[in-house]
């Protein structure tokens, strides 16, 4: 059982939370990456609803394959289709489809709170699937997994976060779930991206990656987002990939067994390079693959199951 | 119609007065306060045993919405809701839409508060045309139709030299101009404080700097033009900082605070997105949060302002993001101030009667109201030990948007008497 309810954010999760997540998700492993038949009757019976008033490929489609895999029906709804657009009130769409008897929301939002504000309307139980520049903790529990099948533990690792700190979401919930299992996190960004307060994260902020590439286990770039170039945040692509871009001469000095990350989708040629992203380094698709695992580990876990009744 | 009130506490700073006494008001005014006066035929008697008297008080921020926002707030929901809250006058901010940039919307105004025949609305006329910060309005006009001050609250006024201007403008006539400090360069998609709340939270952040500049900015404009200066919900400890020098720099410089800002700070905002606790300018650290509570303790800030902003409930009950700026602020405040520092002993209650009656009155340029004979009768009876819950069926307002709901609060106007006539009554509104 998770010491919380929901799966709001990493900040209130514990230690060991993230530890039944992340041993949760290996038992998964062969349900998802060695069958033929990759499904289990888990959540049979159960329904979730997949909420994405933004526009999403990845999360989505992730969630959607790890309730397949589950057994649980579920429906997505959002963008075009959503009641949202067309003026409803977010409560007034949550009470509609709560009236329906749905057990699980997923929810992406572009508004920070948007999942905390669902948990008010219904009894069912919530995982934030990304809100605003908030919180994004399914990000962040595959992020983890991905980490710790590579080095087999979190603690003592050095991990440099790297780019858009402040408008980050990512940033905003790997950053503590790091913290929690031991990890050391160093923000690096131009001043323009840097968070408001780092002594909230507790994390040393730096605007060189040159300075720390060569002492860190991860390097995790984030994408930047091109819109927020307007309001000369930063001058060019060409200047950010100059003085922020993952390229070769920047992984040839990292330590031996280092690994880079990144949460897709990419910017190759701004924030990391294509050699780069493409090299042997790079764990950008066994990320992919864990967020099908991690997904239905906290699908499972919240939805009533412990580790030890997870059978095919 | 003559009132006799036996037995009142009455505290009036104006006149060293801090005794019980009884009071007598005939018609508009006072006729008499003495230690024991005897009842004539015809008076209604009033029992103010344990009871304060203080001048009617004066809240000199409000948004009544009226015109344009009615679903919000009339002048009659809001004089009723200024009434309940022990008030005896508001001044009326004029973001309305049409935006009070003329003299026939302070006349409607004006017109609107005497068929609700509460409280005295005293309209704030725009400094510029529409609140666009591009054109003066019509200040003159305003004026002659009893404009009490002049403001853009709401926004500030982006230019120095549109700012400049306004103040040229204003300095002739005796009327304050108030400032809503606010560079929207730097505030641009704020919507919480710059710095722990916004980080973790994880919004756009609204940061000091952005009010701070234009304090500044202002206070210098005070001393090229002369005008008289009012910083309008002063929210952070720098800024008071600016607005202390340039009064000990003798300039014509005033300012307010909000309960909102002295009661609350960032940390109160959790993670459950409780919108009511969403305001312009926003709830800042604890630090500053403490530098106002001392400012408004030591005289350093001279009034205190509810910045009452009525919202239906579908603008509150959604995103923080998209959820409008402001809280309610006119049934809560005296309740907050007797129960959170004058019962605690940190504040006196002639320094209440200062902030809250006697120093808004003057930056109002309003005639002084005091607790003796020939005076108009303004006043507000208090009962110091009376408790109320603050829920949505205590608040007279239409809109129920408190950043307060919830609290217990002891100590509340009972009475509130009007040009002598008894507009609350035994804490019963008298429509």
């Amino acid at each position: 059982m998770l010491s919380v309810k929901h799966l709001i954010d990493t900040y209130s999760l514990t230690a060991d939370d993230i530890t039944q997540i992340l041993d949760t998700a290996a038992a998964f492993e062969s349900v998802n990456n060695a069958r033929v038949i990759k499904k289990v009757p888990a959540l049979r019976g159960r329904t979730i609803v997949n909420l994405f008033l933004e526009p999403s490929t990845r999360t989505k489609s992730s969630f959607e394959l790890a309730e397949k895999r589950l057994s649980a029906d579920s429906i997505s709804m959002g963008g075009s289709t959503s009641s949202v657009v067309k003026g409803e009130s977010l409560a007034d769409t949550i009470q509609t489809i709560d009236a329906m008897n749905v057990d699980m929301f997923v929810c992406r939002a572009r508004l920070a709170g948007t999942p905390q504000k669902i948990t008010e309307n219904t009894d069912a139980i919530v995982i934030n699937a990304g809100d605003g520049k908030h919180q994004h903790p399914t990000q962040a529990m595959l992020d983890l997994y991905t980490i710790r099948k590579h080095f087999g533990h979190l603690d003592g690792l050095k991990v440099a976060i790297v780019g858009d700190l402040a408008h980050s979401r990512v940033c905003g919930s790997l950053a503590p779930a790091l913290k929690t299992m031991g990890a050391e996190v160093t923000l690096v960004g131009p001043p323009t991206f840097q968070v408001d307060d780092p002594d909230w994260f507790g994390c040393p902020q730096t605007s060189s990656l040159d300075e720390v590439i060569d002492s860190v286990d991860v390097v995790y770039m984030l994408r930047v987002q091109l819109e927020r170039m307007e309001g000369a945040a930063i001058p060019s692509r060409r200047e950010y990939n100059r003085l922020y871009g993952l390229d070769m001469r920047r992984v040839d000095r990292m330590k031996d067994n280092a690994i880079i990350c990144h949460p897709g989708p990419m910017n190759r040629g701004m924030e990391i390079n294509a050699d780069v992203a493409d090299c042997a380094r790079s764990r950008i698709l066994d990320q992919v693959n864990a967020g099908v695992l991690t997904r239905m580990a906290e699908m499972y876990l919240l939805l009533g199951g412990d580790q030890n009744g997870i059978s095919a | 119609m003559a009132f006799l009130l036996k037995g009142v506490h009455a505290v009036d700073p104006q006149l060293n007065l801090d005794k019980v006494v009884d009071v007598l008001i005939d018609g508009k005014t006072i006729a008499k306060v003495a230690d024991d006066i005897e009842k004539s035929d015809g008076d209604e008697v009033i029992d103010g045993s344990g009871k304060y008297l203080v001048p009617g008080l004066v809240d000199m921020h409000v948004h009544f919405r009226d015109p344009g926002f009615e679903y919000k707030e009339t002048i009659e929901s809001g004089a009723r809701a200024a009434t309940h809250g022990g008030f005896s006058d508001v001044a009326t901010m004029p973001n309305t839409d049409p935006v009070t940039d003329t003299g026939t919307g302070v006349r409607y105004q004006v017109d609107r508060a005497h068929a609700a025949n509460l409280c005295h609305v005293r309209p704030i006329g725009a400094l510029t045309r529409g609140q666009k910060g591009e054109a003066l309005a019509e200040i003159g006009d305003m004026v002659m139709e009893g404009a009490a001050a002049f403001s853009d609250d709401g926004h500030g006024v982006q230019s120095a030299g549109m700012m400049r201007t306004c103040m040229d403008y204003v300095s002739q006539f005796d009327r304050v101009a108030i400032a809503h400090c606010e560079d929207e360069s730097l505030t641009t998609h704020g919507v919480i404080n710059e710095g722990k709340a916004s980080t973790r939270l994880g919004m756009f952040g609204w940061p000091a700097l952005g009010e701070e500049l234009e304090i500044y900015r202002d206070i210098e404009l005070v001393r090229l033009t002369g005008c008289p200066l009012h910083i309008a919900h002063i929210s952070t400890r720098k800024g008071l900082e600016l607005v202390k020098a340039a009064k000990a720099d003798g300039l014509p410089v005033t300012c307010e605070v909000t309960p909102h800002h002295i009661f609350l700070n960032e940390d109160d905002i959790t993670d459950a997105y409780n919108t009511n606790l969403k305001m312009n300018p926003p709830l800042r650290t604890p630090d500053d949060m403490a530098a106002l509570r001392k400012g408004i303790l030591d005289g350093s800030i001279d009034c205190l302002v509810t910045d009452h902003a009525p919202h239906a409930q579908h603008e509150k009950d959604c995103e923080w993001e998209i959820a409008f700026f402001g809280t309610i602020g006119l049934e809560t405040s005296l309740p907050l101030m007797l129960t959170k520092l004058v019962s605690t002993g940190e504040m006196s209650w002639s320094r209440l009667v200062e902030v809250m009656a006697v120093n808004p009155r003057r930056v109002l340029r309003l005639k002084p109201v005091t607790i003796e004979a020939g005076s108009k009768a303004d006043l507000t009876l208090i009962d110091p030990g009376k408790t109320i819950e603050v829920t949505p069926d205590y608040i007279e307002s239409k809109s129920k948007n408190s950043a307060f709901i919830g609290e217990t609060l002891t100590g509340v106007a009972t009475d509130v008497f009007v040009d002598g006539r008894r507009t609350l009554a035994d804490g019963v509104v008298q429509a």
